[in-house]
């Protein structure tokens, strides 16, 4: 019998600083290729030995074939450890775990809205990523992203380079405050979706600081859009990551296992305690 | 149904094989390794803690890990095969090993869980004196016909001994020799005795009417909670006493000689259980009060065809220094006992 609690192994293989308190790491099996497949909105329980173990979203797509990628804010005792790190550093990695996003049910040939504010992109990067890889079975793509400052935009190389320019697929960015580099928008994401004025019958992934989630939905209901059309990606402490210890239960869900994707009007029917 | 003068019970046990039953302690009476030379106190109706240690134990290695320069290896310790038996479980404590099957032995199971569950034979006792303190008739327990592997009853000086199961059928085969064989009725006259002790239990009466996995946000959002919890101590003595509580953490310790992965108990009624970098979203002691009691309630029922995640042993009514605990709760807000 496999014991779910017991990790295998993995090794950091790059690290991409993305802003001052972010980076990507890259993360493949002891003698390469991926440690595990997963779908987009997935996670994996990723540790130090001796410092903790928690859990973090999938940041690459599943299309990717080498090697999995998770970036991370430094904000915590495990995370200030991982950012130390160097290549060649060996982890421990478990999962996937998780729902993960309907990318091949409810999303398919839908027009798609991703909203993300500052590392609330990570979650969403692998659904944007893994829709560019598949486009012909999605309708328009709309990204609004938005952070801080410029500096805090994760991945914006990869925005400017790769996802600008994609047919059909559309790049909204915005910081909080007007900075000398930045000739873009400048403003909150809730604001900027208002101003955008989007279509009520596109399907929604939004991820960011609950704060800004809230303005969000504000401004979504306003502009017409349904609840049910609206996803996003939860996160709580975690131990088990298999619906046992206890930590991320809500109501009678576990986030961990039945999320931590959820659409507003399923949260809707559950305790606000988030 | 076969029987024994309670005068040859060490005789029994030592037949056994590996025993864990109610044994005196420092005060305490608690489920642990029986030997000739151990108090046996299977007159204690509850033992402090309940057994669910045996497959649920309150702390657990799970692995070990060496870290050089940048490598790491794991081991993973090898759990104990050796079979065992769980001796004078009450009914309450034995319906309690069905309510962690639903957790530990759901997809993916469990393995130091199903691995003690398969290796263990519970042999129940009859309670034949219910306390005060009792309620689990409220769940449908019988405390006079326990289930389990084996039932037993002590009475006018015999252990009565009856296989329910094939494991516990198993485990009469080794022992038979010393038994007398004897007919169910030996033991009517011990159960009715039982059941007007039942009758006049206090808590008898207590309903379960307007609980359930159905009043989901209609609880939740009940404004009882903040007076029935504002004398929380969150303490946590609740969690650990319950036969039924089944959160754990999961931790890393430096040995000094690489690192020990263990699991331990934990209880939701700790500001920490839900702590993140960011903060929790149980701030306040209401709130982690009634997760515990919602999650008994609702929330485990919502998902278990309407089992409850209680048996009415009453550890926690006996031990909760503040009284604040699930019969409380149960009465503030079940219709059915106002």
């Amino acid at each position: 019998m496999n014991n779910s609690l017991i990790p295998m192994l993995g090794v950091v293989t790059a690290i991409r600083r993305d802003t001052p308190d972010v980076k990507t790491f890259r993360v493949e099996a002891i003698g390469g290729g991926k440690c595990f497949e997963h779908i987009p909105g997935q996670c994996a329980m990723l540790s130090i030995p001796g410092v903790s173990e928690a859990m973090f979203s999938i940041t690459s797509s599943p299309t990717v074939k080498e090697y999995q990628e998770f970036s991370i804010k430094k904000c915590g005792v495990l995370t200030e450890w991982l950012h130390q790190m160097e290549v060649g550093q060996q982890v421990t990695i478990r999962g996937p775990y998780g729902n993960g996003f309907p990318v091949e049910g409810d999303l398919k040939g839908k027009d798609l809205l991703f909203i993300a504010g500052g590392i609330g992109l990570a979650p969403l990067h692998s659904v944007i990523n893994y829709v560019r890889d598949n486009r012909e079975n999605y309708g328009t793509v709309d990204v609004v992203y938005g952070s801080r400052s410029a500096d805090d935009l994760v991945d914006l190389r990869e925005i400017q380079e790769e996802w600008i320019g994609t047919p059909g697929l559309n790049v909204h960015l915005t910081i909080d405050r007007p900075q000398d580099s930045w000739d873009g928008h400048v403003g909150f994401v809730p604001s900027y979706v208002t101003e955008l004025g989007f279509d009520p019958n596109k399907t929604v992934l939004v991820c960011g600081p609950p704060i800004m989630i809230k303005f969000v939905l504000k401004a979504l209901m306003d502009l017409g859009f349904s609840r049910t059309n609206i996803y996003t990606t939860m996160e709580l402490r975690m131990k088990c990551a298999i619906g046992k210890c206890g930590r991320c239960n809500i109501g009678d869900k576990y986030v961990c296992k039945d999320g931590p994707v959820f659409r507003f009007d399923e949260l809707d029917e559950l305790p606000n305690e988030y | 149904m076969f029987k024994l003068s309670m005068d040859r019970i060490q005789e029994l046990l030592s037949s056994l094989g590996t025993v864990l039953a109610p044994v005196e302690s420092a005060g305490q009476v608690n489920f642990g390794v029986w030997s000739a030379d151990a108090t046996l106190r299977l007159d204690a109706l509850h033992t402090v803690k309940s057994p669910k240690d045996a497959f649920f134990p309150q702390t657990e290695e799970l692995a070990r890990f060496k870290l050089e320069g940048k490598n790491i290896s794991v081991g993973v310790p090898e759990i104990k095969d050796e079979p065992f038996v769980l001796f004078g479980v009450r009914a309450c404590d034995a319906r309690s090993f069905d309510i962690l099957d639903r957790v530990f032995l759901s997809d993916p199971v469990d393995v130091g869980y199903a691995t003690r569950r398969n290796l263990g034979t519970v042999v129940t006792l009859a309670c034949s004196r219910p306390g005060e303190t009792c309620f689990c008739q409220t769940f449908g327990i019988d405390p006079s016909e326990p289930a389990g592997d084996v039932s037993t009853w002590i009475d006018g000086g015999f252990l009565y001994w009856k296989p329910v199961t094939e494991k516990g059928e198993k485990l009469t085969e080794t022992v038979k020799a010393l038994f007398e064989e004897t007919d169910d009725s030996a033991v009517e006259a011990a159960k009715a005795n039982i059941r007007a002790i039942l009758d006049r239990l206090p808590l008898k009466d207590l309903s379960l009417e307007g609980w359930g996995g159905d009043v989901l946000m209609e609880k939740f959002s009940d404004e009882k909670w903040e007076e029935i919890s504002s004398a929380c101590l969150g303490c946590g003595t609740c969690t650990f006493v319950c036969p039924t509580c089944q959160c754990y953490d999961i931790r890393d310790f430096d040995t000094g000689n690489g690192v020990q992965r263990y699991r331990c108990w934990d209880s939701c009624m700790y500001k920490d259980f839900t702590m993140m970098a960011h903060g929790t979203p149980r701030p306040t002691q209401l709130q982690r009060f009634r997760q515990r009691f919602m999650h008994k309630l609702v929330y485990f029922p919502s998902n278990n065809e309407g089992m409850f995640s209680c048996v009415g042993c009453g550890r926690c009514v006996a031990k909760c220094p503040v009284s604040s605990h699930i019969v409380k709760v149960i009465k503030t807000f079940g219709e059915g006992n106002k």
